[in-house]
């Protein structure tokens, strides 16, 4: 993973992809959100969706799990070239979640990643902010989510 | 049971659910589904991290918010979905064992104007640990079907 200083705005970088089968959506509703329509295939096509469609926290959930192996991937790439690895902390939040269309089963979201912002941290000097919009794109090009992530990066040198 | 429809949603507080045990357990295997990150899985890089403790996912604490809701009155409520979140502030760690629960405040209700037979109910969630410090605030709009013959 990348220091503050060496995260660019406007930086893009396409993270992962991930296909929602009707198992998986059915898994994760039955756990967190088990409304109809993320349930059953009837249900879900007589819904506004028009099919069994992903709880959107599974859309969510599933853009992180992609972030996270990106980040992985990254890091042992940082290791293999012998660059110090940063360890991203932890995030205070986020704005503007969208769940644009419905993500149903059999479809394949890929994942963006733009830089929009970043600062310093004044309680934790060691510390950046750094606020990114992830974008999810199915296999027909059609955007269905988005949301502004904030996480704190840690600083190449300590408060300098 | 009556299914709640948008007439059932006036600005103020609309009620207050749980509390919904949280297990080591249940953290640790969404961490490791959906977040393996080592302070969500592993207790010594935890206390090195800025939480200072194995904690649980924001994204495990959001989902546990909505099953909260579906079980507090989503899951009787003519609900058409949501378009979103506006806004999710990570206030303090989701720690294993806590017991959580979620205070529901309607913002705003108003028809929508695309789909008159329906309405846009826009909530305020907050979610508290049993010392009473909160975890977590969202504000998310939910669409919510009107009464019958509603529509204008």
């Amino acid at each position: 993973m990348a220091f503050f200083e060496d995260i660019e705005i406007g930086a893009q970088r396409a993270f992962g992809s991930f296909t929602f089968t009707p198992e998986d959506i059915k898994r994760f509703a039955s756990q967190f959100d088990p409304q109809p329509f993320h349930l059953d295939e009837e249900a879900g096509r007589n819904s506004l969706f028009g099919g069994l469609a992903a709880s959107g926290w599974h859309v969510a959930a599933v853009c992180m799990k992609l972030l996270v192996a990106d980040g992985k991937r990254q890091a042992a790439e940082a290791a293999a070239r012998g660059e110090t690895v940063a360890i991203w902390g932890p995030s205070p939040g986020f704005r503007e979640l969208r769940w644009i269309r419905p993500v149903l089963s059999g479809d394949t979201i890929s994942f963006t990643s733009q830089v929009e912002t970043k600062r310093t941290s004044e309680k934790r000097p060691e510390w950046g902010i750094l606020q990114a919009r992830n974008t999810g794109t199915n296999q027909r090009g059609e955007v269905v989510f988005s949301f502004l992530a904030t996480a704190f990066v840690p600083r190449r040198t300590l408060g300098s | 049971m009556t299914t709640l429809t948008f007439e059932d949603f006036r600005p103020g507080r609309f009620g207050t659910f749980g509390p919904r045990h949280v297990s080591r357990e249940e953290i640790l295997a969404f961490a490791a589904e959906f977040d393996p990150q080592p302070m969500h899985l592993d207790e010594a890089a935890a206390q090195k991290s800025m939480l200072r403790g194995l904690s649980g996912s924001g994204w495990h604490l959001g989902s546990l918010m909505m099953r909260m809701l579906f079980d507090g009155f989503i899951g009787r409520t003519a609900s058409l979905g949501s378009p979103g979140v506006n806004e999710m502030r990570w206030l303090a760690p989701l720690r294993p064992g806590d017991d959580l629960t979620l205070d529901v405040d309607v913002v705003e209700a108003r028809v929508s104007k695309s789909r008159p037979e329906t309405g846009i109910v826009t909530f305020k969630g907050t979610v508290r640990n049993a010392r009473g410090e909160v975890l977590c605030e969202m504000e998310s709009p939910i669409i919510v079907g009107r009464r019958d013959g509603a529509s204008s």
